[in-house]
């Protein structure tokens, strides 16, 4: 028996995360909420929205005020690098009030409005190196609020549409700032309103700890067992450890199974091996967040069922500001996803699933160290609460 | 095991009141007392569970407070109430809890091929607990604690429950700790099973020792014929709450 004092010891941290896969296997709650549900989520959204649930297609109206510019070629490009990917159809308006009344009866699903001057300004980009020299100019875009898919694509697409004009397909990524509208991936692949909704699915089923991870704690503390382990060697660091290990396994088991069901329904990844291996380490990070929202969650509850409510408290704000779900909501609204973690990791998972970003690109890597030092604080935090008021 | 001036207060309420109880090695002893006398607060402490208010408490010759962790190597617990994993198996629970005391794999292997044998488990060795029904569940519950062969062992009313074939299993398997020199401490409502098993028993209530010796010392002193009489002549005849 190992009785060396304050060091982990890795028989009893093995058994402890043992213990813990088994009764998300076992457990008929744990496994529908860490594994068929999440599944059941990405199937629906693959066969609904995917290639299996036919082509989605948007109509935009576009408005060019500059059509009769000394430059309105720029503008045709841009209409013309919005269309060729296939999802967007447009109809030219005269008018903004045409396009805008067209919109309110939904008979398209976004207006563009392209600028008086907005070829000068493309061509400033190419003429004058010093950007403080740039002609600068406004594209506006107008979206039905009332379609949860159209403002969850279009937007992407038209910001994708822009850097294909301005910058040409010809610029290759390292010489560009914003490698996240990697050219190549729009030029091949028709994209479906699911490979944008994808990306946000795999952070919304790890969210789903905080009420796995609350309700366990929550159940072996009222059944005794937080009290019976209490009375064995096991410390509560290596306890903490093993909930945060067997956690991490779960989410990367989630992440996998999620991925291939994505790919089976028709999900196009741009990600290599090793982009795919770091959205799962992202996933992997995440879920100790979600151990912490967790475990704060068990020391405020006391009982399972309170448990089950309080973790909403983390889940809602999370799943609509940080997943997918947010895109339905107003711009203003949608700012609020930069307070919670899960917008990171949607946001790192479409860098790098949807548009193949390079793990260096600097986007990914604020994502990781903004949900790395979430995840530490809240895990941190949790497990100090939990160790001072929880346990008992 | 040596507990001086023991107390442990709930807020304003006194659960133990300056107890004070030497237990020798190989030793059965038996804590009696009515509900709320302060058994289970007693024990708790002794396990580490509860830290105490004031006073000083030895287990194994290891200092609670000082030595936490070489008391709860050296100790086996049955709590109270069941507390088992329902979704582990019953050789699953048991091997949790060897692992936990980080036995090696052959000890771990032949101890709980006994210890099945001894709680009279084997039949059911590979069905989940939780499917079991409470008897299983309540001999699973003292496997757990008995696993890693501690020297000391604590059961807090282990045969709660049981029908009269299961807790005959638990009292020879208390009787076979005693002639393995292992010193144990009992907690029981049923004093005929104290009566039998115990060397010493300490009669406590409102968390303060009443009285303390062997069986046939207490009746005597006491003038009565059974420990039961000796029981209710000290702590009276008023029904109690639950501890």
């Amino acid at each position: 028996m190992s009785g060396v004092k304050n060091s982990l010891n890795l028989t009893r941290i093995m058994a402890l995360v043992n213990k813990d896969i088994k009764k998300t296997v076992r457990e008929p709650a744990a496994l529908f909420l860490t594994l068929l549900f999440p599944v059941m989520l990405m199937l629906f959204f693959g066969l609904a929205f995917g290639r299996a649930g036919g082509e989605s297609t948007y109509q935009v109206g576009v408005v060019n005020l500059d059509a009769g510019g000394t430059q309105s070629r720029w503008s045709g490009y841009l209409v013309g690098n919005l269309t060729r990917i296939g999802v967007i159809k447009t109809t030219e308006y005269t008018s903004n009030e045409t396009a805008q009344a067209d919109l309110a009866q939904g008979k398209i699903q976004a207006v563009l409005v392209i600028p008086r001057g907005f070829g000068q300004s493309c061509s400033s980009f190419w003429t004058a190196a010093d950007p403080s020299l740039w002609i600068r100019a406004s594209v506006q875009l107008y979206l039905d609020s009332g379609s949860m898919f159209a403002t969850q694509a279009i937007p992407p697409i038209v910001q994708q549409a822009l850097e294909v004009t301005i910058r040409g397909l010809q610029q290759t990524t390292a010489q560009l700032p914003i490698e996240l509208s990697s050219p190549s991936m729009i030029a091949s692949v028709r994209l479906t309103t699911f490979d944008y909704m994808a990306p946000g699915v795999f952070a919304f089923a790890t969210i789903f700890l905080v009420l796995i991870v609350s309700s366990s704690f929550t159940v072996e503390r009222e059944e005794g067992l937080l009290r019976r382990i209490n009375t064995t060697p096991a410390t509560p660091s290596e306890f903490m450890l093993a909930a945060s290990i067997s956690n991490m396994f779960s989410a990367l088991a989630q992440g996998v199974l999620l991925f291939l069901v994505s790919l089976i329904v028709g999900f196009h990844s741009s990600a290599g091996p090793i982009g795919s291996l770091m959205a799962f380490l992202i996933l992997m990070i995440f879920s100790l967040c979600n151990v912490g929202f967790g475990l704060v969650t068990a020391t405020v509850s006391k009982s399972s069922g309170v448990a089950n409510g309080v973790s909403f408290i983390f889940v809602i704000p999370q799943m609509f500001f940080g997943t997918f779900v947010g895109a339905a909501l107003p711009p203003d609204i949608q700012a609020f996803g930069r307070l919670v973690p899960s917008y990171y990791v949607t946001d790192a998972m479409t860098s790098l699933l949807l548009r193949g970003a390079p793990l260096t690109s600097p986007a990914i890597l604020l994502d990781l160290a903004v949900v790395s030092v979430y995840s530490v604080a809240v895990l941190m935090l949790g497990i100090l609460l939990f160790r001072r008021c929880g346990r008992s | 095991m040596v507990v001086q001036d023991l107390t442990e207060k709930y807020g304003d309420f006194v659960a133990v009141d300056r107890l004070n109880l030497d237990i020798g090695e190989g030793e059965i002893f038996g804590l009696l007392g009515p509900n709320g006398a302060g058994k289970t607060t007693t024990i708790s402490v002794l396990c580490g569970i509860l830290k105490p208010t004031s006073g000083c408490v030895s287990v194994g010759g290891h200092d609670v407070n000082r030595e936490l962790q070489k008391v709860k190597e050296s100790i086996g617990v049955c709590p109270q109430d069941t507390a088992v994993y329902p979704f582990l198996t019953i050789r699953e629970n048991i091997e949790l809890f060897g692992n936990l005391h980080a036995m090696p794999n052959d000890k771990l292997k032949e101890n709980l091929g006994y210890v099945l044998e001894k709680m009279r488990l084997l039949e059911w060795a590979d069905k989940r607990a939780g499917a079991c029904s409470g008897g299983i569940k309540r001999r699973l519950n003292m496997a757990m604690g008995l696993i890693h062969d501690p020297e000391i062992v604590f059961l807090d009313e282990p045969t709660v429950g049981m029908d009269v074939q299961s807790r005959h299993a638990v009292w020879d398997f208390i009787k076979e700790l005693k002639a393995r020199n292992k010193t144990v401490v009992l907690t029981t409502h049923y004093i005929e099973e104290a009566e039998q098993l115990c060397d010493r028993v300490a009669i406590v209530d409102h968390g303060k020792l009443v009285a303390l010796g062997t069986p046939a010392q207490l009746e005597s002193k006491s003038k009565e014929k059974h420990l039961e009489d000796v029981f209710l002549k000290l702590t009276g005849s008023d029904v109690r709450g639950e501890e």
